[in-house]
């Protein structure tokens, strides 16, 4: 059992490590949901407005609004980076040493899939201080029920990551992933915009946005950060974590998964 | 040429009647060799033979239904993580961290191999010393020469005591010096410590007359014993020629 518990903080440790020593990714994770809060947010103020719409009791600023979405792009971001990376780590061949480690494949894999959370986290909790003194500011307790959420949800956005390197074959071919994954998960969400607000344009895209799982990541923290409990965004979240997680392991495997193909 | 002539000892790395293809392309076809502790097991073979497929096989990354691997006596596809931590790797790309320090990049590995805090200390230590890079432990990875690497890479694969190393073309890219250096010390480590290394090359002149040598060709092994043994089974005059006379004549068959 040691055994486990010095591997998961050797994968944890290094990937820490990774992100702070490099410190263009570091400012790059902080500094791409700021420009949506401090220049983005500030235009679409006053043409966006926002109802009374839980768990907000009160007429909000859009960017408090838009606060849980940026959380939600943080770790969607991280979770590309971080597939990105094995991807990269694939082609230079260090992926190699964490596959022939003699413990089980889905244990590393979990593993590298809670060291990008923890990273993401400290990403979330890094940006939420800067915009507390921007005035976007959460009840107190908000930042503690928002860890579990968060820890949720950079684990299914996570999990993605990790299921798009095990897809995805060579590194120019991740261009794509920015076309077809993030993008499309990030605009057709709640992340700027409340559904309601899109239903008036389109009921089709409302739908796919309901049932878009950054959605549901995005709402499951809005919520914690109020100190409310979202039971089925919780709920559709860990579902679509499992189903992911699950994909990624096979992926992996080396005698089922999408490696290599074999005869024996 | 080494002058040693010492028996190899039981254990160490046993494949049987091992196939494997990618979709349609059969990259090994019943394979089965044994390299002993005490020598080096040279895997000979031109670009495209199999011997990356091998190493691959051997250390997981994929996986074969047919044959089987016994790693110093354990049957890698039933007790895997017990036949995986009894192999240190050398792989054909370089797998450092850049970024990384030496120390940092062997402390991963260690986690990796669940060492404890003060068997890691000791392990790196006594590992870098014999690799002559203890002094160069705070650089980062980036900063070193081909050859240093590499041996950071063999210190890593030394580091949890394993019994069987393999090394996948680890001379590749470096100037003959280094070459040089790394194929002799590989050798005095494997009297020293009684390890059976798998050292799959293309580069004729890294095998000594007392190693075992496999020639791999189209995924088949052609020729398996010692060097000198078979130089003169085959009335080669070296191993170029044998290497030539094997892989041309399967060539044309």
């Amino acid at each position: 059992m040691l055994h486990y518990f010095r591997a998961l903080f050797g994968i944890i440790n290094r990937e820490l490590w990774r992100f702070l020593s490099q410190r263009g990714r570091f400012f790059a994770a902080l500094v791409r949901p700021l420009v949506w809060l401090f220049i983005f947010a500030a235009g679409f103020r006053s043409a966006l407005g926002i109802a009374i719409i839980p768990p907000y009791q009160t007429y909000i600023p859009y960017e408090v609004y838009i606060t849980p979405g940026l959380i939600g792009m943080i770790q969607l971001f991280n979770g590309m980076q971080s597939s990105l990376s094995m991807v990269y780590d694939r082609e230079m061949g260090s992926m190699r040493v964490l596959l022939v480690s003699p413990l089980p494949r889905w244990f590393l894999l979990v593993s590298k899939l809670l060291a990008s959370t923890f990273v993401s986290i400290v990403q979330v909790y890094v940006f939420l201080a800067i915009a507390w003194f921007y005035d976007v500011q959460a009840p107190w307790t908000g930042y503690l029920w928002v860890l579990p959420a968060l820890i949720v949800s950079g684990l299914m956005l996570g999990a993605l990551g990790l299921l798009l390197s095990s897809l995805v074959k060579q590194l120019e071919n991740f261009a794509g992933v920015m076309n077809f994954v993030i993008f499309p998960m990030f605009f057709l969400s709640s992340a700027l915009y409340p559904l309601w607000k899109m239903q008036e344009s389109s009921e089709l895209l409302t739908l796919l946005a309901r049932y878009n799982p950054f959605t549901q990541a995005v709402e499951l923290i809005r919520f914690a950060l109020y100190g409310q409990f979202n039971q089925g965004a919780l709920l559709f979240v860990t579902i679509i974590l499992l189903v992911f997680l699950m994909l990624a392991i096979w992926g992996y495997n080396p005698s089922k998964g999408l490696m290599p193909r074999k005869r024996g | 040429m080494s002058d040693s002539n010492s028996t190899p000892s039981s254990g160490g790395l046993t494949v049987n009647n091992l196939s494997f293809a990618y979709g349609k392309k059969t990259a090994l076809d019943n394979v089965s060799f044994q390299a002993h502790r005490g020598r080096c097991t040279i895997l000979l073979g031109p670009n495209g033979a199999g011997k990356s497929t091998l190493f691959s096989l051997v250390t997981r990354l994929y996986a074969s239904k047919i044959g089987s691997i016994m790693v110093d006596g354990r049957d890698l596809s039933k007790t895997t993580y017990k036949a995986l931590a009894d192999l240190g790797v050398v792989f054909q790309q370089a797998t450092l961290d850049m970024d990384m320090s030496v120390l940092q990049n062997l402390r991963y590995h260690a986690a990796l191999h669940g060492l404890n805090r003060k068997q890691t200390h000791q392990r790196i230590e006594q590992e870098l010393k014999r690799q002559g890079m203890y002094e160069r432990r705070m650089e980062k990875i980036r900063q070193l020469n081909g050859g240093h690497r590499r041996r950071v890479e063999i210190a890593r694969a030394l580091l949890h005591e394993p019994s069987v190393i393999l090394l996948d073309e680890p001379t590749v890219g470096l100037d003959i010096a280094s070459r040089q250096a790394i194929v002799e010390h590989m050798h005095e480590l494997v009297k020293q410590d009684n390890l059976a290394v798998l050292w799959a090359t293309h580069l004729i002149d890294e095998v000594y007359e007392n190693d075992h040598l496999i020639i791999l060709h189209q995924g088949r092994i052609c020729a398996d014993g010692i060097v000198s043994g078979l130089l003169e089974e085959f009335q080669a005059d070296d191993v170029g020629q044998l290497f030539q006379m094997l892989t041309t004549a399967q060539r044309v068959a």
